[in-house]
């Protein structure tokens, strides 16, 4: 039955794809363990978030998150693949598993977090949206904006907020919405627009990329409060708390005084926070899975948070920002991570 | 030797070699198939969809949107629901379809008998545009035209002025927007009255044509009447019509009607894209018309506008129609790369930040290609209706 | 083809005579050949201002763009990434050998009398993607592992565009024969098919397959980004394949399926070496233009996120230190895709004459 044959073959290779029976739904942890690597969604090209060089090789503040949790993880930093994702994919992305964890400049909401199956793992940058205007319309504050053209990436929380200001301050605005950070640039450069909104982090960013600088400025108004960070899928709280306390580990590695310059003199220190932190003293890796010694390899590989800044965003970047509301508790931001204990 | 018995019962084919029994066995067997490959799929995405807690059904498309979209042709605002903003994508793809495909045929007729004119040079720039234009990614063209030109175009202040009733800049084309008054009834009724007169004229003329021979000068009369009634009583009426012209109004210009750069650079390049396969279409499509026709209507006296128009083009049209409807096909479905520029189509604003402000991508992506197929079928449909009309009909 | 007309042998020709019928044979074609000749002569004299003659094409950073024509210089500068993407330079050696294999079993296609010709050709559609299978991802045979996410420009393109065409004449084939089939339930099945995936642009067919098709499979399944764009791309392409191969199927006289069955080939005896074999040649003009707009549509992944060549020039135009090269970098793009669109499509052409043997009605 040579016919019946060649159609089972046919018919195997077309459904050869669904044979695969339902597996045994494996950890995300052992997945990627599995895998080997970690993969990680990041913007298309942020400066200071996520950013690709000419030879693929990522940086950002985002990138660095990734990293830590890839260094908790096999103890290597590089243990990571990018995926580059709009705005747009980025929750598709996350929610169909085609990455492992989202780091994005992503905003925790309510709605986010309640119906799109995610959770925000911390927040690794406190931002709030502002306003990028070209000084020929001789524009001083954001209430001036009526009837402004603006520029705005598309499927993000800034197109919320900013339809939302309007509306409570009476005022009309007409958006022009693209696909990537790129674009918006592009089309604020070009004239299309009287106004670029985004988070302020960025705007920093987006005007340095003009050809131009000082034909735009950054309006003082702050519109919203963006508290952003790294995203798991819902369902597997294992790896929710191993991205939350890496995080929260390189928050407090700050505030110990731990960097990865002196990180391995620490591992001698008598401080039993210290102690805890990089695993000499309890393992408190084995409760979530990982190596005892997790929060040393982040630490060593990537740095604590304050560094992790000071690289991509800190004033010695060409972002140039200030720490802000992101310095430590202590130091009068709002950045306070649980104790590990 | 045996003799050989015939009384038996000749032996037919075993059932597996019968035609119709493995007809059957293979199409139970490819229903069996996709049924199970569905099933696995259906199963798999809502296990899926379960196991990592994202909201399914409808009922997002009653809430509150929130955002807002800078071109609707239904009235829209942020506080209306993701619903809503569904049908102002679909009337913004309809919207660029239709203009493109209205353009694109008018371009593309002309460049199509201008590639086969008599001229040389005309012949050979139709030639020429057909194969840069057609070569070239759409995509490519339309970020041309969005990116490239419009960063020539001047700022709303120095906006292009033509008689202060006109403007170009690069937030787009402003022209004037007519307000009917009071009074404008008649002007429509006028222009019905003209369109019916035209009617009535030319089924007079084709009865009298038919039955004196003589020829009536119906295109010429019926376009006096088209013009010169509904002018006649616009200004019986008193004039009520007062035009509303676009000026500038902090930083853009209000009033009048706008076209948006987005809509505009997505028209132009679907309009030229598309023109150059139609011309390649309407080329072939007359030279498919064997020359007898042209020569036999030449010998009857007719003149070269009157052959074209009576002899040529409707049997070229037979040949013209089945792929001028993949064309517009294509066109609709092209018309989802303005995804790309912002123009707000039904991929950009639907598929787009409603699907991203829900996160519930197959229901959006599933209503999204459910518009499309439907479109696709409408379409079909009536070129196929069309297309019965002007077949041959045989004797 | 009007241009193909046989000319008469050696007639002296008379430029004024020329003229005089083929421009000005009338006073309306007189209007009218001076009206687009005054429009080429204003347009394009200072369009090859700008391209050629004041043109920028030595010097290696913005600041040596001075003259007021297109600053080639920077396409110049970016050649590499436009062309390899983030593939690594040290093993670009891999992507040459393969552009120099393709072209190697492609060329010599547009030469008539070219030795191994066919063979060649065949080399092109069976072994060229199976070297490439090893040469270009690489992790075998001591080569580097160069991951998917690194390729980009013109290599990926041509990647995109060739697998897909590639995959997707079997799948075609497949659907045409099923369309054409007499059981009605097969035939439907491919009916509905080929119009669903005809009737949806391709942009969201991409969409789904970069990011809900996961969502589809059992979990702990997954392609890559790449292979995920490339089902898509060649489930999309396989309906309009079919549609194309469909075509041949009909032109084929139906005394040759009797024939066929009178001499008691089974189905797939008589598809396979009777109607197939017929039809496909009698559709290569056909394939090879499905192939030249799949190929220009492979431009549609930059928006899910791949670089391929007009993604990797739309990246870097909007780079501060190169002001306004948009229209250099589109240009040249366009370019790219000109010389192998036209080229293509003169061979379908060429191919088409030759196949026209004249017994179609």
């Amino acid at each position: 039955m040579k016919n019946a044959k060649s159609i089972a073959v046919g018919a195997a290779m077309l459904c050869g794809v669904f044979t695969a029976s339902v597996a045994s739904a494996a950890t995300t942890l052992e997945s990627v363990k599995e895998k080997g690597h970690l993969q990680c969604g990041v913007t298309s090209g942020l400066p200071g978030f996520s950013q690709p060089d000419d030879k693929g090789n990522w940086t950002g503040i985002d990138v660095d998150t990734c990293r830590a949790v890839a260094a908790a993880i096999f103890g290597d930093a590089k243990a990571v693949e990018f995926t580059p994702l709009t705005a747009k994919e980025r929750f598709t992305a996350l929610q169909s598993g085609e990455i492992d964890m989202l780091s994005r400049n992503t905003t925790w909401t309510l709605t986010r977090d309640a119906s799109l199956g995610l959770n925000f793992a911390g927040v690794n940058y406190y931002d709030g949206q502002g306003f990028l205007v070209n000084k020929g319309i001789g524009v001083d504050d954001a209430t001036q904006l009526d009837g402004a053209t603006v520029c705005i990436q598309a499927g993000t929380t800034t197109e919320l907020n900013l339809s939302d200001y309007f509306r409570a301050k009476g005022m009309e605005y007409k958006p022009i919405v693209f696909d990537t950070s790129e674009q918006t640039v592009q089309g604020f450069a070009s004239g299309r627009c009287d106004v670029l909104t985004s988070d302020r982090s960025q705007l920093a960013a987006l005007r340095s990329k003009l050809s131009d600088p000082d034909s735009a400025k950054i309006l003082p108004n702050t519109i919203s409060k963006e508290p952003l960070g790294p995203v798991v899928r819902q369902g597997d709280d294992q790896w929710f708390n191993i991205v939350k306390w890496v995080l929260s580990v390189q928050i407090n590695a700050e505030e110990l005084g731990v960097t990865s310059a002196n990180v391995d003199d620490m591992l001698k220190s008598d401080n039993p926070n210290i102690q805890r932190l990089l695993g000499t003293d309890g393992d408190m890796g084995a409760k979530l899975g990982l190596p005892a010694d997790f929060g040393a390899k982040a630490i060593k590989q990537v740095g604590n948070y304050g560094e992790m800044y000071d690289r991509n965003v800190g004033p010695d970047t060409p972002l140039g920002l200030e720490r802000g509301i992101n310095a430590l508790w202590t130091e009068g931001g709002v950045m306070y991570a649980p104790p590990v204990r | 030797m045996k003799k050989q018995t015939f009384d038996s019962k000749p032996a037919g084919p075993k059932p597996w070699y019968d035609p119709r029994v493995r007809a059957i066995f293979f199409q139970v067997v490819a229903i069996a198939l996709v049924f199970w490959g569905g099933w696995v799929l259906i199963d798999n995405t809502l296990s899926n969809m379960e196991s990592r807690g994202i909201s399914t059904g409808f009922g997002f498309l009653d809430e509150s949107a929130g955002f807002g979209i800078i071109m609707s042709l239904v009235p829209y605002d942020a506080t209306m629901s993701y619903g809503r903003t569904f049908w102002v994508g679909l009337t913004n793809t309809l919207l660029v379809s239709a203009m493109g495909v209205v353009t694109a045929t008018i371009l593309g007729f002309i460049i199509g008998v201008a590639r086969l004119s008599s001229n040389w040079l005309v012949a050979k720039v139709s030639l020429a545009y057909i194969e840069v234009i057609r070569n070239i990614p759409l995509l490519l063209q339309i970020f041309f035209w969005y990116f490239a030109v419009l960063s020539s175009l001047p700022s709303p202040r120095q906006s292009v002025d033509v008689g202060g009733a006109f403007f170009l800049n690069n937030r787009g084309l402003y022209v004037p927007e007519p307000v009917t008054q009071d009074g404008f009834g008649l002007v429509w009724g006028g222009i019905l009255a003209a369109i019916a007169a035209v009617i009535g004229i030319r089924i007079w003329a084709k009865r009298r044509q038919l039955a004196t021979g003589a020829i009536f000068p119906t295109f010429k009369v019926g376009v006096g009447i088209l013009f010169l009634v509904p002018i006649m009583s616009y200004f019986l009426a008193g004039q009520p019509l007062e035009w509303d012209l676009p000026a500038l109004k902090g930083f853009n210009f209000g009033g009048g009607i706008s076209i948006i750069p987005e809509l505009a650079a997505l028209w132009i390049a679907l309009s030229l894209y598309t023109a150059s396969f139609i011309a390649e279409i309407v080329r072939s499509g007359i030279l498919s018309v064997s020359k007898g026709q042209t020569e036999a209507s030449k010998a009857l006296g007719l003149p070269n506008g009157l052959t074209l128009r009576l002899v040529v083009i409707p049997q070229a049209m037979r040949v013209i129609i089945p792929p001028l409807t993949s064309q517009y096909l294509n066109l609709v479905k092209n018309s989802s790369l303005a995804t790309a520029i912002g123009y707000p189509d039904l991929v950009a604003v639907f598929m787009g930040t409603t699907l991203n402000q829900t996160g519930q991508a197959v229901e959006v992506v599933a209503i999204t290609m459910a518009v499309y197929l439907t479109i696709s079928l409408l379409i079909s449909l009536f070129m196929n209706i069309y297309n019965r009309a002007v077949a041959i009909k045989e004797r | 083809m009007a241009e193909s007309t046989m000319k008469a042998p050696k007639k002296r020709i008379d430029p004024v005579r020329w003229a005089r019928e083929n421009l000005f044979s009338s006073w309306h074609n007189t209007i009218l050949t001076l009206l687009v000749g005054y429009l080429i002569v204003t347009s394009v004299g200072p369009l090859l201002n700008w391209v050629l003659l004041d043109a920028n094409f030595q010097g290696s950073d913005p600041s040596d763009c001075t003259g007021a024509g297109a600053c080639w210089l920077f396409i110049n500068q970016r050649l590499n990434f436009f062309i390899y993407g983030f593939y690594p330079e040290e093993f670009q050696w891999r992507v040459d050998i393969m552009f120099g294999l393709l072209a190697l079993s492609f060329a010599p296609q547009f030469i008539e009398r070219f030795p191994g010709r066919k063979w060649l050709g065949l080399f092109g559609l069976t072994g060229l993607p199976i070297v490439g299978y090893f040469l270009i991802p690489g992790g075998l045979f001591g080569l580097e592992e160069v991951q998917s996410s690194k390729w980009g420009g013109l290599m990926l393109t041509l990647i995109l565009a060739y697998i897909g065409i590639i995959a997707s004449l079997p799948i075609g084939t497949l659907l045409a024969l099923g369309r054409r089939s007499e059981m009605p339930i097969i035939r439907g099945l491919c009916v509905v098919f080929i119009e669903v995936w005809r009737a949806v642009p391709l942009i969201t067919v991409l969409f789904m397959a970069s990011v809900m098709l996961p969502l589809f499979l059992p979990e702990g399944m997954n392609f890559e980004k790449l292979a995920r764009a490339l089902i898509g791309i060649t489930l999309w392409q396989s309906a309009y394949m079919a549609e194309v191969i469909r075509g041949g199927l009909q032109a084929i006289p139906r005394g040759q399926y009797e024939a066929a069955s009178a001499l008691g080939l089974g189905y797939w005896k008589k598809m396979g070496l009777i109607i197939l074999p017929q039809a496909l040649k009698l559709v290569i003009p056909g394939i090879v233009n499905t192939f030249i707009s799949l190929f220009k549509d492979t431009t549609l992944v930059l928006i899910i996120g791949l670089f391929d060549i007009l993604g990797t020039v739309q990246s870097t135009v909007t780079d501060p230190a190169w002001q306004n090269v948009a229209v250099e970098g589109y240009v040249f793009v366009a370019f790219c895709f000109w010389v192998f669109c036209f080229g293509i499509s003169r061979y379908s052409q060429n191919l088409e004459r030759k196949l026209d043997t004249g017994h179609r009605t």
